[in-house]
């Protein structure tokens, strides 16, 4: 049976919803980290982080699929407890994080390295440690970074089609997002309804960018 | 009145700052030109830079000393720091800047402490609810000494706190600092280029030059020389 355009474009924007609140925690924590800390090897560090962004993203696939895969332990595990990556919408969402990561890294770490750090000394010597700086001081002043940070991995996500055709499969009505769709209409040589899906793609992808940009515009915090 | 003992060599490029001394202080009045050091000795003290070998030790207490591996976090040192112009957070209204602090005060604090007793004296109270970026430069200051009195240091360093406010309204800041020091009872380490300003309201005075102790002792003694010469 045949999804509908609404249903597709739901489930897409629904997964890049969720590859969004799980890449952003570990996106904003390692933004932190190369921001504010200097440690021996962070160039290979920053350069592994954002590899995804210049690998083909097929490639970056087929990492996944060893990775998550049952040939491997920890597909294996996550199988066992009934949690399988491979082939699921897990596996959309895994895709969509991964490659959106980078992107988010990349924007968090300049919002934060924006935030002037005697704002941070201040409140440690008013008493406030690391945790309850980061919180109350480097969060909020670096707060439209990390929206824009945000809006612009959910864009990308959206967009993802190399990485999830492999280790997801785009099977549809369980793992085929609007890229995947539009990949096998124009397959089966459906162009009138590709077009439909790309204008839809492209209507989300166009919203999310605008959103991006205006909340980077204003310099107020937000 | 507080014993404060430091001795701390720190080295950053081709700048060195090797200062030591020990007195119990008031008002300590640290004097140089810009480059000599002054910020640099403040930010050990307070625990914001590691010095690279020494000590630093506020009323008998460590607060970092590398010869044993002491080094206190800025957040449980109770040592007060007001940077040049204040450094309010931008994010937050006066009242909330004011506050930042209260939750970690010592329990041992003095009444005088009181947040709201400690607004009468720098006379900000009716600041308090406005936006940062709408306050003056004197307000701004006053509003920052408060925030870092109100977390009960026991001691408390100002860097500059003048450098930027108009020779007019320095006039009036001055009586607020010599409130702290009579009223709230709370020893300063006072950081200045300007010499007539420690005059007034140090009782010792440490004077450096390129990273090094030039001279210590009474302001008069230390500074009678420049402010002579700056008067003509």
């Amino acid at each position: 049976m045949e999804q509908t355009t609404l249903a597709l474009a739901a489930f897409t924007t629904l997964m890049g919803v969720c590859a969004t609140l799980v890449a952003m925690p570990v996106g904003v924590a390692a933004a932190w980290v190369l921001a504010r800390r200097s440690f021996p090897g962070k160039v290979v560090v920053e350069t592994t982080l954002t590899l995804p962004l210049v690998l083909p993203p097929v490639a970056t696939g087929f990492l996944l699929l060893q990775l998550f895969g049952l040939n491997s332990i920890v597909g294996r595990a996550l199988d066992a407890i009934g949690l399988p990556i491979v082939f699921t919408w897990r596996a959309v969402v895994v895709a969509m994080a991964v490659m959106s990561f980078p992107l988010i890294v990349l924007t968090a770490r300049a919002g934060l390295e924006q935030v002037d750090r005697r704002y941070e000394q201040v409140a440690s010597t008013l008493g406030a440690g690391p945790w309850r700086v980061f919180r109350t001081i480097t969060l909020p002043l670096a707060a439209r970074s990390l929206v824009a940070a945000a809006i612009l991995g959910f864009a990308r996500a959206l967009g993802e089609f190399g990485a999830t055709i492999i280790i997801a499969g785009g099977i549809p009505g369980q793992t085929q997002t609007l890229s995947v769709a539009i990949f096998n209409l124009t397959e089966a040589g459906r162009d009138s309804d590709a077009t439909r899906l790309l204008l839809v793609s492209a209507g989300l992808a166009f919203g999310a960018m605008i959103l991006a940009n205006l909340v980077q515009r204003e310099r107020r915090p937000l | 009145m507080i014993r404060l003992a430091f001795d701390v060599q720190l080295a950053q490029g081709s700048f060195t700052l090797d200062v030591a001394d020990e007195a119990e202080v008031e008002v300590l009045g640290v004097y140089g030109p810009s480059g000599s050091g002054k910020t640099s000795l403040l930010e050990v003290i307070a625990g914001l830079r590691v010095p690279r070998s020494g000590a630093v030790s506020v009323g008998g207490e460590v607060l970092a000393d590398t010869s044993s591996g002491i080094h206190l976090p800025p957040y449980r040192r109770h040592v007060g720091y007001v940077p040049q112009d204040g450094a309010l957070f931008p994010h937050l209204d006066a009242r909330r800047n004011v506050m930042y602090g209260s939750d970690t005060r010592l329990p041992t604090a003095d009444s005088r402490l009181d947040p709201a007793h400690i607004c009468a004296t720098l006379d900000i109270a009716q600041l308090l609810d406005r936006r940062v970026g709408d306050l003056s430069g004197g307000e701004r200051q006053r509003v920052a000494i408060a925030r870092a009195l109100v977390s009960s240091p026991r001691i408390l360093l100002l860097d500059e706190p003048l450098t930027g406010i108009d020779r007019g309204r320095k006039d009036r800041i001055l009586p607020y600092l010599l409130r702290i020091r009579r009223e709230l009872h709370v020893p300063l380490v006072y950081v200045t280029h300007d010499a007539r300003e420690l005059v007034d309201i140090a009782d010792r005075v440490l004077r450096l030059e390129d990273g090094r102790l030039a001279d210590a002792g009474v302001p008069g003694v230390v500074l009678g020389q420049t402010v002579a010469d700056e008067r003509l």
